[in-house]
Protein backbone atom coordinates (compact mmCIF):
# COMPACT_ATOMS: atom_id res chain seq x y z
CA UNK A 1 0.00 0.00 0.00
CA UNK A 2 1.54 3.30 -1.04
CA UNK A 3 2.24 6.16 1.52
CA UNK A 4 0.58 9.42 1.17
CA UNK A 5 3.65 11.84 0.22
CA UNK A 6 3.56 15.88 1.10
CA UNK A 7 5.65 18.49 0.43
CA UNK A 8 6.97 19.78 3.55
CA UNK A 9 8.67 22.93 2.70
CA UNK A 10 10.63 24.21 -0.56
CA UNK A 11 12.79 27.03 -1.51
CA UNK A 12 14.19 28.39 -5.29
CA UNK A 13 16.61 30.36 -5.84
CA UNK A 14 17.59 32.39 -9.29
CA UNK A 15 19.79 35.29 -10.27
CA UNK A 16 17.82 38.15 -8.77
CA UNK A 17 14.99 36.21 -6.21
CA UNK A 18 15.27 33.88 -3.20
CA UNK A 19 11.90 32.61 -2.61
CA UNK A 20 10.87 30.03 0.45
CA UNK A 21 7.88 28.57 1.25
CA UNK A 22 5.18 31.37 -0.82
CA UNK A 23 7.38 33.94 0.74
CA UNK A 24 10.23 36.08 -1.05
CA UNK A 25 12.82 36.27 1.21
CA UNK A 26 15.35 38.33 -1.21
CA UNK A 27 15.31 39.87 -4.15
CA UNK A 28 18.47 42.01 -5.66
CA UNK A 29 19.06 43.25 -9.05
CA UNK A 30 21.83 44.94 -8.93
CA UNK A 31 24.17 42.23 -8.18
CA UNK A 32 25.58 39.42 -10.79
CA UNK A 33 24.52 35.88 -9.51
CA UNK A 34 28.26 34.97 -8.04
CA UNK A 35 27.85 38.25 -5.83
CA UNK A 36 23.65 37.29 -4.69
CA UNK A 37 24.44 33.78 -3.92
CA UNK A 38 27.23 35.10 -1.65
CA UNK A 39 25.27 37.93 -0.28
CA UNK A 40 22.74 35.04 0.62
CA UNK A 41 25.30 33.00 2.18
CA UNK A 42 26.47 36.34 4.33
CA UNK A 43 22.84 37.07 5.29
CA UNK A 44 20.82 34.26 5.53
CA UNK A 45 22.90 31.66 6.89
CA UNK A 46 23.72 31.41 9.90
CA UNK A 47 26.66 29.73 10.17
CA UNK A 48 30.41 30.11 9.55
CA UNK A 49 31.26 27.56 6.76
CA UNK A 50 34.54 28.58 5.20
CA UNK A 51 34.33 25.77 2.68
CA UNK A 52 31.35 27.35 0.68
CA UNK A 53 33.65 29.89 -0.75
CA UNK A 54 35.63 27.06 -2.44
CA UNK A 55 32.90 25.41 -3.59
CA UNK A 56 31.80 25.68 -7.59
CA UNK A 57 29.23 28.42 -8.26
CA UNK A 58 26.73 24.70 -8.79
CA UNK A 59 27.65 23.50 -5.11
CA UNK A 60 27.23 27.02 -3.90
CA UNK A 61 23.65 26.97 -5.42
CA UNK A 62 22.70 23.61 -4.28
CA UNK A 63 24.12 24.51 -0.53
CA UNK A 64 22.54 27.74 -0.05
CA UNK A 65 19.03 26.19 -1.58
CA UNK A 66 19.41 23.25 0.98
CA UNK A 67 20.72 25.36 3.69
CA UNK A 68 17.68 27.92 3.71
CA UNK A 69 14.78 25.12 2.94
CA UNK A 70 16.09 23.18 6.38
CA UNK A 71 16.53 26.18 8.19
CA UNK A 72 12.88 27.37 7.50
CA UNK A 73 11.83 23.49 8.50
CA UNK A 74 11.72 21.46 11.31
CA UNK A 75 13.88 17.98 11.08
CA UNK A 76 15.53 16.50 14.00
CA UNK A 77 19.47 15.73 13.74
CA UNK A 78 18.15 11.93 13.18
CA UNK A 79 15.63 12.77 10.29
CA UNK A 80 18.80 14.68 8.69
CA UNK A 81 20.79 11.60 8.98
CA UNK A 82 18.22 9.64 7.05
CA UNK A 83 17.84 12.21 4.46
CA UNK A 84 17.64 11.66 0.88
CA UNK A 85 18.51 13.46 -1.94
CA UNK A 86 18.33 13.55 -5.27
CA UNK A 87 18.67 16.24 -7.55
CA UNK A 88 19.31 17.11 -11.29
CA UNK A 89 19.82 19.47 -13.94
CA UNK A 90 20.54 19.95 -17.50
CA UNK A 91 24.03 21.13 -17.74
CA UNK A 92 25.53 18.99 -15.48
CA UNK A 93 29.10 20.75 -14.43
CA UNK A 94 29.93 22.26 -18.00
CA UNK A 95 29.94 25.01 -16.14
CA UNK A 96 33.24 23.78 -14.23
CA UNK A 97 34.31 21.60 -16.85
CA UNK A 98 34.92 25.02 -18.90
CA UNK A 99 36.93 26.58 -16.21
CA UNK A 100 39.12 23.49 -15.58
CA UNK A 101 40.05 23.36 -19.01
CA UNK A 102 41.06 26.90 -19.10
CA UNK A 103 43.53 26.21 -16.52
CA UNK A 104 45.01 23.43 -18.96
CA UNK A 105 44.39 24.87 -22.51
CA UNK A 106 47.76 26.81 -22.61
CA UNK A 107 50.90 24.52 -23.01
CA UNK A 108 53.22 27.00 -22.25
CA UNK A 109 51.22 27.47 -18.89
CA UNK A 110 50.23 24.53 -17.66
CA UNK A 111 48.55 24.28 -14.19
CA UNK A 112 45.63 22.01 -13.64
CA UNK A 113 43.79 23.26 -10.35
CA UNK A 114 42.90 20.46 -8.58
CA UNK A 115 40.56 22.35 -6.37
CA UNK A 116 38.62 23.13 -9.70
CA UNK A 117 38.92 19.54 -10.70
CA UNK A 118 37.07 18.42 -8.26
CA UNK A 119 33.88 19.85 -8.67
CA UNK A 120 33.89 18.76 -12.26
CA UNK A 121 31.06 16.03 -11.48
CA UNK A 122 27.18 17.67 -10.76
CA UNK A 123 27.05 15.30 -8.09
CA UNK A 124 29.26 16.87 -5.62
CA UNK A 125 26.85 19.42 -4.54
CA UNK A 126 24.55 16.84 -2.82
CA UNK A 127 28.46 15.43 -1.09
CA UNK A 128 28.51 19.20 -0.07
CA UNK A 129 25.06 19.39 1.59
CA UNK A 130 25.34 15.92 3.07
CA UNK A 131 28.77 16.91 4.66
CA UNK A 132 27.48 20.12 5.91
CA UNK A 133 23.57 18.22 7.49
CA UNK A 134 25.62 15.17 8.49
CA UNK A 135 23.00 13.16 6.04
CA UNK A 136 23.91 9.34 5.03
CA UNK A 137 20.61 8.60 3.10
CA UNK A 138 20.44 7.45 -0.29
CA UNK A 139 21.28 9.63 -3.23
CA UNK A 140 21.16 10.37 -6.92
CA UNK A 141 21.41 12.87 -9.41
CA UNK A 142 20.04 12.90 -12.68
CA UNK A 143 20.49 15.00 -16.11
CA UNK A 144 17.71 16.02 -17.66
CA UNK A 145 16.62 18.60 -20.26
CA UNK A 146 14.62 20.03 -18.10
CA UNK A 147 12.95 20.19 -14.38
CA UNK A 148 10.86 16.67 -14.67
CA UNK A 149 8.84 16.37 -11.40
CA UNK A 150 7.92 12.73 -12.23
CA UNK A 151 11.22 11.63 -12.35
CA UNK A 152 12.07 12.58 -9.26
CA UNK A 153 8.89 11.96 -7.53
CA UNK A 154 9.11 8.49 -8.60
CA UNK A 155 12.18 7.73 -6.82
CA UNK A 156 11.33 9.14 -4.01
CA UNK A 157 7.93 7.76 -3.87
CA UNK A 158 10.13 4.43 -4.06
CA UNK A 159 12.36 5.41 -0.95
CA UNK A 160 9.20 7.04 1.38
CA UNK A 161 6.57 3.71 0.74
CA UNK A 162 9.67 1.50 1.60
CA UNK A 163 10.75 3.01 4.62
CA UNK A 164 14.58 3.78 3.55
CA UNK A 165 13.69 6.96 4.91
CA UNK A 166 10.99 9.68 6.27
CA UNK A 167 12.09 12.78 3.52
CA UNK A 168 13.41 13.06 0.69
CA UNK A 169 15.03 16.17 -0.93
CA UNK A 170 14.38 16.53 -4.20
CA UNK A 171 14.71 19.22 -7.02
CA UNK A 172 16.65 21.00 -9.84
CA UNK A 173 19.88 22.89 -9.93
CA UNK A 174 21.93 24.49 -12.85
CA UNK A 175 24.12 26.85 -13.46
CA UNK A 176 25.19 27.95 -16.95
CA UNK A 177 26.06 31.18 -19.14
CA UNK A 178 25.73 33.48 -16.42
CA UNK A 179 22.40 32.29 -15.20
CA UNK A 180 21.28 30.43 -11.73
CA UNK A 181 18.42 28.60 -11.01
CA UNK A 182 17.52 25.97 -8.25
CA UNK A 183 14.25 24.51 -6.75
CA UNK A 184 14.75 22.17 -4.09
CA UNK A 185 11.67 20.45 -2.69
CA UNK A 186 11.53 18.47 0.35
CA UNK A 187 9.28 15.64 0.13
CA UNK A 188 7.83 13.49 3.22
CA UNK A 189 5.89 10.89 4.99
CA UNK A 190 4.66 12.50 7.81
CA UNK A 191 3.53 16.45 7.16
CA UNK A 192 3.09 19.03 4.64
CA UNK A 193 0.32 20.01 2.17
CA UNK A 194 -0.39 16.96 0.07
CA UNK A 195 2.06 16.31 -3.32
CA UNK A 196 1.09 15.76 -6.50
CA UNK A 197 3.01 16.81 -9.75
CA UNK A 198 0.38 19.09 -10.92
CA UNK A 199 1.15 21.17 -7.13
CA UNK A 200 5.05 21.19 -7.54
CA UNK A 201 4.86 22.24 -10.99
CA UNK A 202 2.51 24.85 -10.19
CA UNK A 203 5.13 25.64 -7.05
CA UNK A 204 7.98 25.45 -9.82
CA UNK A 205 6.02 27.43 -13.09
CA UNK A 206 5.10 30.24 -10.15
CA UNK A 207 8.90 31.35 -9.05
CA UNK B 1 62.18 37.65 3.42
CA UNK B 2 59.30 39.74 5.02
CA UNK B 3 58.20 40.58 1.38
CA UNK B 4 58.18 37.28 0.49
CA UNK B 5 55.84 36.40 3.51
CA UNK B 6 53.36 39.32 3.00
CA UNK B 7 53.36 38.02 -0.81
CA UNK B 8 52.71 34.14 0.00
CA UNK B 9 49.92 35.13 2.42
CA UNK B 10 48.14 36.97 0.23
CA UNK B 11 48.46 34.06 -2.30
CA UNK B 12 47.65 31.62 -0.11
CA UNK B 13 44.53 33.72 0.83
CA UNK B 14 43.49 34.15 -3.00
CA UNK B 15 44.70 30.81 -4.19
CA UNK B 16 42.63 28.89 -1.46
CA UNK B 17 39.88 31.05 -1.53
CA UNK B 18 40.11 32.07 1.94
CA UNK B 19 37.68 34.71 2.17
CA UNK B 20 37.12 35.28 5.63
CA UNK B 21 40.67 35.52 5.89
CA UNK B 22 42.87 38.67 5.71
CA UNK B 23 46.78 38.83 6.21
CA UNK B 24 46.55 40.26 9.15
CA UNK B 25 44.83 37.08 10.64
CA UNK B 26 47.83 34.95 9.34
CA UNK B 27 50.80 35.07 11.65
CA UNK B 28 53.93 33.36 10.71
CA UNK B 29 54.06 30.65 12.97
CA UNK B 30 50.40 29.70 11.86
CA UNK B 31 50.34 26.22 11.57
CA UNK B 32 48.72 25.78 7.77
CA UNK B 33 46.99 22.63 8.62
CA UNK B 34 45.29 21.09 11.86
CA UNK B 35 44.06 23.30 14.21
CA UNK B 36 45.43 26.28 12.39
CA UNK B 37 44.49 27.93 9.21
CA UNK B 38 42.23 24.35 8.76
CA UNK B 39 43.80 23.55 4.82
CA UNK B 40 42.99 20.56 3.74
CA UNK B 41 44.33 17.87 1.39
CA UNK B 42 43.07 19.66 -1.57
CA UNK B 43 44.61 22.70 -0.39
CA UNK B 44 47.86 20.72 -0.29
CA UNK B 45 47.87 19.98 -3.85
CA UNK B 46 46.66 23.67 -4.59
CA UNK B 47 50.24 24.81 -2.85
CA UNK B 48 52.12 22.82 -4.12
CA UNK B 49 50.76 23.91 -7.93
CA UNK B 50 51.51 27.60 -6.37
CA UNK B 51 55.45 26.79 -5.57
CA UNK B 52 55.96 25.66 -9.27
CA UNK B 53 53.67 28.05 -10.94
CA UNK B 54 54.87 31.04 -8.59
CA UNK B 55 58.63 30.35 -8.04
CA UNK B 56 59.74 27.38 -10.42
CA UNK B 57 59.89 24.54 -7.64
CA UNK B 58 58.41 21.03 -8.16
CA UNK B 59 57.89 18.70 -5.31
CA UNK B 60 58.69 15.48 -6.30
CA UNK B 61 57.98 13.79 -3.07
CA UNK B 62 54.39 14.79 -1.74
CA UNK B 63 55.72 13.92 1.87
CA UNK B 64 58.65 16.89 1.52
CA UNK B 65 55.02 19.00 2.08
CA UNK B 66 54.21 17.60 5.19
CA UNK B 67 57.23 19.87 6.44
CA UNK B 68 57.24 22.66 3.83
CA UNK B 69 53.82 23.44 4.63
CA UNK B 70 54.20 23.77 8.42
CA UNK B 71 53.82 27.66 8.60
CA UNK B 72 54.50 30.70 6.51
CA UNK B 73 57.59 31.17 7.98
CA UNK B 74 59.04 27.60 6.88
CA UNK B 75 57.83 27.88 3.71
CA UNK B 76 59.05 31.19 2.89
CA UNK B 77 62.67 29.79 4.01
CA UNK B 78 62.38 27.33 1.61
CA UNK B 79 61.08 28.92 -0.83
CA UNK B 80 64.03 31.47 -0.51
CA UNK B 81 67.08 28.58 -0.64
CA UNK B 82 65.23 26.17 -3.63
CA UNK B 83 63.34 29.15 -5.84
CA UNK B 84 63.86 29.13 -9.76
CA UNK B 85 61.77 31.92 -10.63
Amino acid sequence: MKNTVYIKAYCAITNTKMVCNDEVLCEENELDYKSFLKSIYKNYCEVSYPKFFKMDEASKLAFLTAEVLLKNTSMTENEKEDLAIILSNKSASLNTDRDYQNSIQDKNNFYPSPAIFVYTLPNIGIGEICIRHKSYGENAFYITEKFDANLLSTYAQTLLNTNKTNNVLCGWVEVEKGKCSSFFYLLSNTEGELYSEKNINEIYQSI
Amino acid sequence: MEALKKELKENIIEVLNLEDLTIEDVNDDDALFGDGLGLDSIDALELIVMLDKDYGIKLTDPSEGREIFKSVEVLATYITENRTK
